[in-house]
């Protein structure tokens, strides 16, 4: 009953839901000379950064590790970006949702939505970095389709918790750029892991789904089977914190209106 | 015998009020350990109940902090009543002055579109009914400049042809005819009165009783979040002049 109910609710808004997303893009690009460029030079020129800094001290010999660097960044640019702005969603329309009645979960699931295009097309940048460093695609880029999907549903389901949490407490924006920070050093952005394998720090990486999740997308890229243990991991937080989201979302919606 | 287009069945709505606001886990944590996290209870609104057909213009009236407001929200379907239900039949469009929840680097003409999406209306409808609203606000040389620089007549001019174009079975107008220039409110007013003849159901709320009697059929009269007088609107609106005193009566 309440499922059919949201079903009919989401075809009667979907025009809402299409007119959300597109407008998250088209003012993050708005009054910007190179547009959509950004996209394209952000991930491109944080990869040279961080290849010259950790590339050039660490002095690694690996010729692909700009393509390392550039998978990891822009799958975790990806999640901060998107559960970022989805946990700013409801309290920065509260205008609206204030004055007329809206299906709420529409704001972070447009604000996710709307970061991942972005991050969908930044992956033109990826393909190029492949090109030029001579990783050429093979059968199993196919895989890609699984950390893209898992990386979706995670954004969404911890930008729903979020959302939620925001309402009540403001100040948790400031607790989530710590834990961002911690989630980015725990991803193996920068560096190898091999080197880690068998002591106890690497159990760190089974606590990261996004880590995971990068570890699959890294897969995909250099042509290798998807490590079973990952996507298990990935594919568990992704659905759990979904489900999670929701859950919590539908319990506590109904008293936004009073905190915002 | 038509169906009644909103069935308020005992509606009660309670909010709990704390001394001040606390939204930050600071201060929650801070005052959870010093105790200090008292709410008193408030009833904005207590059984509240009635009908309105289609084709009723309804005025709510009454003071300052009677509730007016917190009813039009639980009819809008903004707030979920404590206790009680609303039923609501056809479209709803509750007026809202653009600006306040749009977006002001948007232009009037995406405004347009992203308003209607707000109502729960399909792009093809908005596109047909487009030209109509540019042309009814009078803002055709405005309509691809940002929201941002329009003055709040304009916003509000903009917000008002949306409403009242895209056919809705229940306006929902809360002192919203108060803004423009005199020369819009006329035209405004006019339009509203204008959308009756097509069956159109509207609950207004106003301080100007002499607007009320022109535009409404039926009145309630709240206080302290209870209805007190519920009828003809030419006796209601007596009931609420009597009550307020004389400043009213000059009012506009």
């Amino acid at each position: 009953m309440v499922l059919n109910k949201y079903l009919v609710g989401f075809k009667k808004y979907s025009f809402l839901l299409s007119e959300l997303t597109k407008k998250g893009i088209k003012l993050r690009y708005r009054r910007s000379y190179l547009g959509i460029v950004w996209t394209l030079l952000d991930p491109l020129f944080t990869m040279l950064v961080l290849t010259l800094v950790f590339g050039t001290i660490l002095g690694r010999s690996d010729p692909t590790f700009p393509l390392y660097i550039l998978s990891g960044r822009l799958i975790y640019n990806s999640f901060s970006q998107g559960t970022r702005t989805a946990m700013k969603s409801i309290r920065g329309n509260s205008g609206m949702i204030k004055k007329v009645y809206v299906p709420k979960y529409f704001y972070p699931l447009s604000s996710v939505l709307y970061n991942y295009i972005i991050f969908l097309i930044s992956l033109m940048i990826l393909a190029g970095t492949m090109f030029v460093l001579k990783v050429y695609p093979t059968f199993y880029l196919i895989q890609i389709i699984v950390p893209l999907v898992l990386l979706l549903l995670l954004t969404f389901g911890v930008g729903l918790i979020l959302a939620c949490i925001t309402v009540f407490f403001k100040d948790i924006e400031y607790l989530w750029d710590v834990a961002l920070m911690l989630i980015m050093y725990t991803s193996a952005i920068f560096y190898h892991v091999d080197q880690l394998k068998g002591s106890r720090i690497y159990n760190v990486f089974y606590c990261n789904p996004l880590y995971a999740i990068i570890r699959l997308f890294r897969s995909a890229v250099y042509g290798v089977p998807m490590e079973p243990v990952w996507l298990i991991i990935a594919s568990v937080a992704a659905v759990g914190s979904v489900l999670a989201g929701l859950a919590i979302f539908y319990w506590k919606q109904d008293e936004f209106i009073l905190h915002i | 015998m038509p169906k009644p287009v909103i069935v308020v069945d005992n509606v009660s709505m309670k909010f709990n009020l704390s001394k001040e606001k606390v939204d930050s886990l600071k201060e929650y944590v801070i005052k959870l350990l010093k105790r200090e996290l008292k709410y008193t209870e408030f009833w904005a609104l207590k059984n509240i109940s009635f009908t309105l057909e289609k084709g009723d213009r309804l005025a709510i009236l009454g003071l300052n902090g009677a509730g007016k407001s917190t009813l039009l929200k639980v009819i809008a379907g903004v707030f979920k009543p404590t206790e009680g239900s609303v039923t609501r039949r056809g479209k709803i469009a509750p007026l809202i002055e653009l600006g306040s929840g749009f977006d002001k680097q948007y232009t009037g003409a995406e405004n347009i579109y992203l308003y209607g999406s707000v109502l729960g209306l399909s792009k093809g409808f908005i596109r047909s009914k487009f030209d109509e609203i540019v042309e009814f606000s009078g803002l055709r040389e405005f309509i691809d400049v940002p929201l941002k620089n329009y003055s709040s007549g304009m916003k509000s001019r903009l917000g008002f042809s949306v409403a009242t174009l895209v056919e809705p079975d229940i306006l929902i107008l809360d002192e919203v005819l108060a803004v423009g220039d005199a020369k819009f409110k006329k035209k405004s007013e006019s339009k509203i009165i204008n959308m009756f003849d097509s069956g159109i159901s509207v609950l207004f709320v106003s301080h100007n009783i002499k607007q009320v009697q022109r535009i409404c059929n039926k009145a309630i009269l709240l206080e302290n979040g209870e209805i007190i007088a519920n009828g003809e609107v030419a006796e209601v609106a007596k009931l609420y002049v009597e009550k307020t005193g004389e400043q009213i009566d000059f009012d506009e």
